[in-house]
Parts: structure tokens; sequence; C-alpha cells
């Protein structure tokens, strides 16, 4: 399915398109007066201001001092200061909170999609015993509530001595990312013919050699979709991340939760240390934008 | 696509299989046994049989956050799948606007979610959120701490909030593969906007419609960490869902037993219903082809 | 490696292992007789004997809870009507 079939649906449609004698342009036009209004901006404009409303108002805090941010209501700092990413960026308890998160989302994408290419390449391309039951039980993982697993996850690591380590955390995400990363590259792998495959063989090709070479190539936005999910899911999930660490492998998110409770309530900080941590997602956004719908719309997810 | 039959393909499932059956298996396990037995800590066991079922199944405290997790999500489903096919129908198919529309969008869903939750914690408080204090002035009492209808009400638009994006992208991305000529047979059909709508772009979503309902109900299901940090499951108990039951139950409390009989319920009504999903999807899926 | 923490009994190793057997039973039956013998029961889609082992499975661990939570602690009665059931799919689904 997949690539060729949106390609082949764009090739009958611009045949229609010559067909019927009609230029892009009076589609476009056709399509546009479809929506019957030329309000149809206002429906994603009022949502998009609904997502950004309680987003500015974490930036706007991370610029006011506590004293402006308990004692005056205002809708942008008065007296703006940077003291509160000074904060972060001068404590290492808090700064390194970063890196340790970057580290174990970075290994748990690595090994996520490392193992679910070969994984998602027999499920796209061959028959198996036990084939379907075994795909339905690698999604019933993703669907498994962390909350179940959290406490014999703790002690699991523990007997192995990995508690607060990155690699516990990677390893403990990918029982909802290795699925999910299947998941995605078996419907993107679907979408190569066949025929590809076989010519390889034909052509002398071993299969690590042609998977490398042929086939991770064609697949490579499907790679780079995957990626951005376990990406995703790894950077927001706190509870097991929480759970696997004490000090040294501390999420940045969980750093904030104890820094909270533990000098009181210092509210200008806190709102500095959340708007870093929207950082990091908005850059991978911003590289993966052109990917978003297609990805969606390819893989199964 | 034909697929040849090969047995050989274990070999390539291997790894996903190690691993996973490491994270999933092991502890799937390990709460088995904790839950026909009682511990008082450092690994000493007595057997307790089917003692926590019973009390799990017959205590008020575990129908009350199962008919809470229950009617979050399909108030969660109610309000995101219709709110997503709206802006997802009206968003631009072209020009600048789309990839601004859908980095936006996106945006929300790339945040921790205990960030969220600390978000909506301080956008909703009377005394410095713009959301609570916009609400005081305009003199509508609202403070989500100690009214459970306005805890329920905060946690509700913070999901909306967080995950509406993902059904739109979703059907989105269905739209977006509806081809021009689709439309353009519509008008000259004369179609009307509704039945566009109904017998050409709906079609076309039922499918990813159906994963963004599997994956949104799954996820609404087990919410833990974003109501957990607005409103710690209160006040009293109104916001108190499964997951953070389970989770106050397993580490607050130290009832390993109970929390794993209750986990073990809770996995069981999770697998029935994915299962339900999964069929459902496969076989629309197959009949489809 | 300490694996005290999994706190195994008897009765739990039990019914792992008979899982552990029918899975594996399965495994040699299926490759014996590949394709599952795929049909479509009263549920009017097609299933595999596999799909129908899941189904006698879960609908077990339900039969016993819905027991255990409304009738009695006694699962013996639970146990036979499961077993009625497990016939039940495997004839009709």
């Amino acid at each position: 399915m997949a690539t060729t079939t949106t390609t082949m649906l764009r090739e009958t449609a611009s045949s229609h398109h010559e067909a019927l004698g009609q230029s892009e342009a009076v589609a476009r036009k056709m399509r546009r007066r479809g929506r019957e209004s030329r309000f149809w901006w206002l429906v994603p404009t009022l949502y998009i201001v609904f997502l950004m409303l309680p987003i500015y108002w974490l930036v706007n805090m991370s610029f006011k001092t506590n004293t402006e941010i308990l004692g005056s209501f205002s809708l942008w700092p008065q007296n703006p200061t940077l003291r509160n990413y000074m904060v972060i960026f001068t404590d290492p308890a808090w700064y390194s909170g970063y890196i340790n998160s970057i580290i174990y989302v970075t290994l748990n994408t690595i090994i996520s999609v490392g193992v679910a290419l070969p994984a998602a390449y027999a499920f796209s391309r061959y028959k198996f015993l036990g084939d379907k039951h075994l795909f339905f039980w690698l999604l019933t993982n993703r669907m498994a509530p962390p909350a179940v697993f959290a406490l014999p996850f703790l002690q699991l690591y523990s007997s192995f001595g990995l508690i607060d380590t990155h690699i516990a955390v990677a390893l403990a995400h990918c029982l909802f990312n290795v699925p999910l990363a299947v998941w995605i590259l078996e419907g993107f792998m679907s979408g190569v013919p066949k025929e590809i495959d076989e010519t390889a063989y034909i052509d002398g090709y071993s299969f690590p050699r042609f998977f490398v070479k042929i086939f991770m190539p064609l697949i490579a936005s499907g790679i780079g979709v995957a990626a951005f999910f376990c990406f995703m899911f790894s950077w927001v999930e706190l509870l097991l991340a929480r759970t696997l660490t004490t000090t040294e492998a501390k999420p940045i998110a969980a750093t904030m939760t104890r820094t909270v409770s533990a000098s009181g309530l210092d509210w200008g900080v806190l709102a500095a240390a959340g708007v870093l941590t929207i950082i990091p997602g908005a850059l991978v956004i911003y590289f993966v934008r052109n990917y978003i719908a297609k990805g969606f719309a390819l893989g199964r997810v | 696509m034909e697929k040849t039959y090969n047995n050989k393909a274990w070999f390539l499932v291997l790894p996903v299989l190690v691993l996973v059956a490491f994270s999933a298996v092991i502890p799937l396990m390990t709460v088995v046994n904790y839950s026909v037995q009682d511990t008082f800590g450092n690994n000493v066991f007595f057997w307790a049989g089917t003692e926590w079922f019973e009390q799990v199944l017959t205590s008020s405290r575990f129908h009350g956050a199962l008919i809470r997790s229950l009617s979050f999500s399909l108030v969660i489903l109610a309000i995101q799948i219709p709110l997503g096919i709206f802006v997802a129908l009206n968003m631009p198919r072209k020009g600048i606007g789309v990839p601004i529309c859908l980095v936006l969008m996106a945006l929300p869903l790339l945040i921790p979610w205990n960030v969220v939750g600390t978000i909506w914690q301080v956008f909703g408080r009377g005394d410095i959120g713009l959301l609570g204090y916009t609400l005081r002035t305009l003199g509508i009492s609202y403070n989500y701490a100690t009214d459970p209808w306005h805890a329920w009400i905060t946690v509700v638009v913070m999901d909306v909030w967080h995950w509406t994006s993902l059904v739109v992208l979703l059907c989105y991305a269905g739209l977006v593969s509806i081809p021009d000529a689709y439309y353009q047979a519509a008008k000259i059909d004369g179609a009307s906007r509704w039945s566009v709508f109904r017998y050409i772009q709906l079609p076309k979503m039922n499918r990813v419609l159906l994963i963004a309902v599997l994956l949104r109900f799954m996820d609404s299901f087990m919410i833990y960490t974003e109501p957990f940090v607005v409103t710690g499951g209160g006040p009293g108990s109104a916001t108190n869902f499964l997951s953070i039951d389970l989770v106050k139950m397993a580490i607050g409390q130290f009832d390993l037993g109970p929390a794993a009989a209750m986990s073990i319920v809770y996995f069981l009504i999770i697998l029935a219903l994915s299962w339900v999903f999964y069929t459902v999807m496969t076989n629309y899926d197959t009949a489809n082809r | 490696m300490d694996f005290s923490w999994m706190a195994w009994t008897t009765p739990t190793a039990l019914f792992f292992l008979s899982i552990l057997t029918l899975l594996l039973g399965m495994g040699v039956w299926e490759y014996f007789s590949p394709g599952g013998n795929p049909r479509v029961g009263i549920l009017r889609f097609e299933t595999t004997r596999g799909d129908r082992l899941f189904l006698s499975l879960l609908g077990s661990a339900f039969i016993h809870l819905a027991w255990l939570g409304l009738v009695s602690p006694n699962l013996w009665w639970a146990l036979a009507l499961s077993v009625v059931y497990a016939i039940g799919v495997f004839r009709f689904v």
C-alpha cells in the first residue's frame, strides 16, 4: 500500500484532470468554493490560539520574577528577567536533568528502531508460525498501562544492578516504543513492492547487504517517522523514568517535580524549566514537519 | 501483497521478542505472583489465595475508579473525535499555512506529561493563572482544587488541549490522500457540503479514525501523570482514575497484593477492549482490500 | 542475581506452565497442520484456532472474575463453566 498507492492515486487524479480538460487552477478554485465559506481559516486559528494560550502563559511567567508573578497580574512581563534561566543553566542539578533525558531518549530511539527494523521486515514480507498473534501480543504491550509495571520494573532492574542508569530507562521505554516502531515500519515496508527484494537477491545481494544498501534508503522517511514517534513517547513519559532513577540518570521532568516540593514554590524557575522541556520537542517537530502528515497516513499510526 | 510462508522469519523477530519479553513477561508474571500473596516487605510472602481479588472486585473504591476512568474515556472520545474531524476539515491543504498549522498543532503532543500538568495547574489558578484569573474577574467562582466538577472540567479541557491534535493530524493525513478528481466529480453532481463529507471524506477517514479512537481510548483509559500533577486525584477522590489509584496503592501504601490484583483486572479489561478494537480494525482492512 | 522478589508459588508456577504448554501445543499443531483451520463462526468474521484459544482464555479469566465478584470464592464451578465456555468457543466461533 502506502507510497505506491498514494502516487497511483495521484496519477489517476491527474489523468482525470487531463481527461476532463481542467487545469490545476480551476480545480483549486472549485475546492475553495467547495468550502462555501471565506471564514474557513477561523477554525484552525481559534484552535491554535486555544493551544498556544497556556504555553504563552508559561513563557510569560518564565520571564517574570517571583514577586511579580505573585504580586501583580499582568499579561506580559513588566520587568523582564533572565534570572530564572540563569538558575537552570548554572546549577548542575538542573541542567544535568536535560542531559540525562536526552541520553536515554536517544538510546531508546536507537534500540527501538534497531530491533524493530528486521522484525517489521519479517511481518511485512513473510507468513510464519503464529505471526498474527505475535503482532497482537506486541501491540498489547503498547496498550499496557505503565502504572501496572512500575513496581516490578523497579525490582527487575534492581536485580540486574541497573537502577539509576540511562540504559534502564531506555530499556523500560522499549516496552511501548518497540511495538509502535514495528507497527509504523511494517506499514511503510508493505508499501515497497516485493519485486525489489527478489531482483536484488537475483543480482547476488546477501540479505544484510540488500537490507542496508537498498531497502533502508527506500523506507528512509518511514525510519524517520518511527524515530520521531519513539523520541516523542520516550521524551514525554515520566512515571517509569522517575521510578527507575534516583540521582544519576534523573530526567529533567522529574527534577522539576522534586525541586518544586523541596524549595517551596519557585514559580519562575518552574516555568523556565517547563519552557526548556518544550524546546527539544519543538525542534524535532520542525525538522520532521513535512513527514508528519505523510507518516500518519502511510504508517499504521 | 502475497506473502511467502517461511518460518525462518522468526530469527528476524527474535531481537524484538527477547527485548519485549524481558520488559513485559517477567513483570507480568511477578504481578500475578504478588496478586495471590501478602507481604510485609523484605521479600517475605504469605499465601493469600484469591482474597485480594475478592477484595478488589467488591470494593467500592475500585468500582468508583473504574467508573471514573470509563466515563473519562467516553467524554474524551465524545469531544476529541468530532472536534478533531472538524478542525482537520478546515485545515488549509496547500501553501505556507500547512507547515505552520502542523508544527503548532503538534506542539502539545511533545510536551512532557508532567509539564502539561504543571502548565494547566498554573493556568487555572485564580491568583496567578490566566484562565483562573479571567474567570474570577468575570465573576465566575472557579477553583479546581476544591470543587469536584471544576476539577473534572479542568482535567477534561487539559486532555482536549493535549491530545485533540493527534486526531486532527490523523484525519488530516486521511483527507490529503483524497484525489482532487473526487471533489470535482462531486462538484459536477452538485453535491452539498454535507454529502461531500458523508460520502467522500468520511469513508476516506474511516481507517485513520479507527486508529484515532483506539489510541485515544487506550491512552485516556490509562491516564496518570497529567491529572496527578493538577489535582493529585482530588478533591476527595473526584479525579482518582484507575492508574492514579493503582500507584497510590502500590507505591504509596505498599499494598502489593491488592495493587497487583487490581493491575490484573485492569489489564484484562484493556486486553479485551484492545482485542475488540484490533479485530474490528483488521477486519475492516481486509474487507477493503 | 537474586530473583526472590518474583515470589513464585507452586499454584502460579503451575498456572504459567500450563499456559506455556498450551502455547507450545498450539505451535506444534500449527507446525504440522499450518493455516490454523480458518472459518467464519457466529462472530461473523474469520477466526483461526489461535484466535479461539485466545478467546477461551480471556473469556475464562472474566468468568473467574465474575464468579469471584458475584457468586462465591469457590472457583471450581467457575473452572467448570470456563471449560464449557471454551468447548463452545472451539465449536462455534
